[in-house]
């Protein structure tokens, strides 16, 4: 660890910050139907989708209504890109000559980028025609992410309105999402990471001659275009195999502070959103703090870590130590443009939010360094999480802590001055038992059946990572991976497809479920009873609960994978 | 419940069409229009033939070049297409090595790895860069520390018969600090600082 390392972290979160408050001004403004300054632009086009696609923006949807087009849109997605994928043998723009992808492969990827996850079990560049990653994994980065951010609006206006019965129009709130914010910040983004050498073409892969005569096929692509909304939507399916590693695919340090803070940006951006909303920006301020410090605290884990490098490999005398000239630590799977202190922040940035790019190798990370990401994800996904999709969980945790710190006074618990009664306390919970029971639950299938443990590459605790891994971040909607696990297989493709679902629908509809309930209610004004949700002692008490029911449903299983590796690898014991 | 189904269908037909046509089209127009040589992949040629591109790094194994990292890319056995054979830095399949940090074979082949480079290079005065014996995360990371020049120096200023200061104000010329003084690491291209040799020092043929 150095200054310079430190210097690049501080930046990272005041670039993010800077950036999150006024677009979440502007993002309020978009979702309450006021006037915005891309109204000339945007306005007419928004007008015109409605007209052709029968919407009709006036009409409010119940809870059940919103829920069931949000379903009936995704499912939709889901079959057009699985045809799209099925059939990219016949269709034009396809130079590299891809065949058609495998059907449960395809099926898998379908759920994954429907489900904003982005899991990939396939190689972008060997496997998918330019015309699947525009007209498939492009679109589906947008539409998936104007999905969350729609679901998570639904839910500030159950906060926001009294005695209401309706919770907005789920076709409205994703045309804003995608037009509005989406749209535009992608257009500005493309032309950056352009500018900064990233490849935006439609040509054949290239055949270099090297220096020393050999040949070099180099893949091309629209890859800016579709990298710029990766980011912003917290999607992370990469256009490449090594995804934002690829020097193709975050050419700069300055890229990489793109990528990193676009990341996060429109999550951050949403929280501010959400104060604005519901009239009380303290509110935000305290949840933007707890993501924040959390976030932090991962990142200064990731760090240290890595900068630490694997002893076994410094044994051999050879030179870990961080300086001006050479990036130190453990540098396996990791690009030396970007160093240490860049993966590592990009490490957990990625996994606080659901994004799920990489510009290093998780699994070649050092056991506790490895075990940041997982545990982020872990955590429910709420360390901004993914678009709309954090804030939203956050949201579900803030009601299990004011239902918790009600138990202690004895009082029924509220927040933002609605009563949290029986109902919404259930449906939380609902939503928060979804993870334990599709990460365990299918880690435990795969560590049981032959098919699940031929696809792991690495021996000892490490393999257990891998699957934990992957079932953790399939649940968590977030597609990074610990890529040694061979995941390409009927087995895989198959039960992380069932984790996304999962980790996507049953927490959504129960949300919705929460959003239609709190609508219906009246708004009780603070009493001196009121247990305030915007001081420092509620930010302790909110990142407790989600660390103590995080920490106890996955400290054994933690302990068996990443930490016993840990200590392995420092008493030289090696698998 | 019918009347939404109508919408969903008719919104992502038009939504495939305006962000999965209209927005990678234009901006490949727009961005190959500003920016055309990084629209399509910064390629460098030499002699009218392309060498490679700026930001792709590829393998040197002559003595005379300075040396990439190691790369754990692969590629279709040209025996059984139904195989991956290692063939580093193909270009058309990025992939780190995901090595387990507490696997035997992993420490077993970083060994090799250590004494390999140190065999090849018997004049370095500094201890061996950890990114020399570390495969990157895409395979095709183009460029190496300053450091990891300075270990190889004496091996290339040898091999082109060189003063090495006189190569090491080459090698200069060409390292690249942190972006704006901040941002990244220090590094040095290595195909851009290869070219570089050649262009001052040409190989006999």
């Amino acid at each position: 660890m150095n200054a310079a390392g430190i210097l690049q972290i501080v930046i990272f979160f005041a670039v993010v910050t800077a950036g999150a408050i006024p677009l979440g001004t502007y993002m309020a403004r978009v979702y309450s139907g006021e006037k915005t300054w891309l109204d000339p632009v945007f306005k007419p086009i928004e007008h015109l989708i409605y007209k052709i696609c029968l919407i009709k923006p006036d009409q409010e949807q119940h809870w059940t209504v919103y829920a069931f087009s949000c379903l009936v849109f995704s499912v939709i997605g889901l079959l057009l890109m699985y045809a799209v994928m099925r059939l990219q043998a016949l269709l034009p723009l396809n130079p590299a000559e891809m065949s058609a992808v495998a059907p449960d492969l395809a099926f898998n990827t379908a759920v994954s980028f429907t489900t904003n996850t982005n899991w990939q079990n396939y190689g972008g560049e060997s496997t998918m025609a330019y015309l699947t990653q525009m007209l498939g994994m492009t679109v589906k980065n947008f539409v998936s992410a104007a999905t969350g951010m729609a679901v998570l609006v639904a839910l500030v206006r159950g906060f926001a309105r009294r005695q209401a019965k309706t919770v907005g129009n789920f076709y409205v709130d994703s045309v804003r999402s995608v037009l509005y914010v989406l749209l535009p910040l992608s257009i500005v983004v493309t032309l950056a990471l352009v500018w900064q050498g990233m490849p935006q073409n439609l040509d054949a892969y290239v055949e270099a001659t090297t220096l020393e005569g050999a040949k070099q096929v180099i893949a091309q692509g629209p890859v800016a275009s579709q990298v710029a909304i990766k980011h912003l939507g917290t999607n992370g399916g990469g256009f490449f195999n090594a995804n934002s590693a690829h020097p193709f695919e975050n050419p700069t340090a300055l890229t990489n502070l793109i990528e990193m803070a676009g990341q996060l940006l429109i999550s951050a951006g949403l929280v501010f959103a959400f104060g604005r909303m519901i009239g009380d920006k303290r509110q935000a301020r305290a949840l933007y703090i707890a993501m924040a410090a959390m976030l932090a605290v991962g990142i200064g884990f990731a760090y240290w870590a890595e900068a630490g490098g694997n002893p076994q490999v410094q044994a051999m005398g050879v030179d870990i130590a961080s300086t001006d000239t050479a990036p130190g630590g453990n540098m396996e799977g990791k690009e030396v443009r970007f160093g240490i202190a860049n993966s590592a922040i990009f490490a957990a940035s990625t996994t606080g939010t659901s994004c799920g790019a990489v510009n290093s190798m998780h699994d070649s990370f050092t056991p506790i360094g490895g075990m940041v990401p997982l545990v982020n994800i872990m955590l429910g996904e709420v360390i901004f999480g993914g678009v709309g999709a954090g804030l939203h969980g956050m949201i579900v945790f803030v009601i299990v802590a004011v239902f918790i710190a009600g138990l202690m006074v004895g009082r029924t618990p509220e927040y933002l001055g609605k009563k949290m009664e029986a109902k919404e306390v259930k449906l939380a919970v609902l939503c928060i038992l979804i993870f334990p029971l599709s990460i365990l639950g299918f880690g435990a299938l795969a560590m049981v059946l032959p098919v699940g443990l031929s696809s792991i590459a690495a021996p000892g605790p490490h393999g257990l990572s891998e699957v934990l891994y992957a079932f953790t971040s399939a649940t968590g909607n977030n597609g990074s991976a610990f890529g040694g696990l061979s995941g390409n297989t009927l087995f895989y493709n198959t039960t992380l497809a069932a984790a996304m679902l999962i980790g996507r629908f049953l927490i959504i509809v129960p949300t919705l479920a929460i959003a239609g309930s709190l609508a219906a209610k009246k708004i009780v004004p603070p009493s001196a009873g009121t247990f305030p949700t915007h001081g420092s002692l509620f930010i302790g008490l909110l990142i407790a609960v989600i660390v103590v029911i995080g920490g106890l449903t996955f400290f054994p299983v933690l302990a068996l994978g990443p930490i016993v590796e840990h200590f392995s690898l420092a008493a030289g014991t090696l698998f | 419940m019918f009347k939404q189904i109508l919408p969903a269908i008719l919104l992502t037909l038009l939504l495939s069409l305006l962000l999965g046509l209209g927005y990678p089209l234009a901006m490949t127009g727009i961005a190959g229009t500003l920016f055309p040589a990084q629209a399509h992949g910064s390629l460098i040629e030499r002699n009218g033939q392309v060498v490679g591109s700026a930001l792709i790094g590829q393998g040197f194994d002559k003595p005379e070049y300075f040396h990439s990292r190691p790369s754990a890319t692969t590629g279709a056995d040209p025996a059984d297409s139904t195989k991956t054979v290692p063939s580093p830095y193909n270009a058309s399949n990025s992939m780190g090595s995901n090595a387990s940090p507490s696997s035997k074979a992993y420490i077993e082949s970083t060994q090799a790895l250590v004494d390999q480079i140190k065999a090849e290079n018997p004049e370095a005065r500094i201890p061996v860069p950890v990114d020399l014996v570390t495969a990157s995360g895409s395979g095709l990371d183009p460029h190496v520390s300053p450091a990891a020049i300075e270990y190889q120096l004496p091996r290339v200023a040898k091999a082109r018969h060189v003063a090495e200061a006189e190569l090491r104000a080459l090698v200069a010329s060409q390292a690249e600090g942190r972006m704006l003084g901040i941002l990244g690491e220090a590094r040095v291209n290595v195909l851009k600082l290869n070219l570089a040799l050649d262009e001052r020092w040409p190989q006999a043929k």
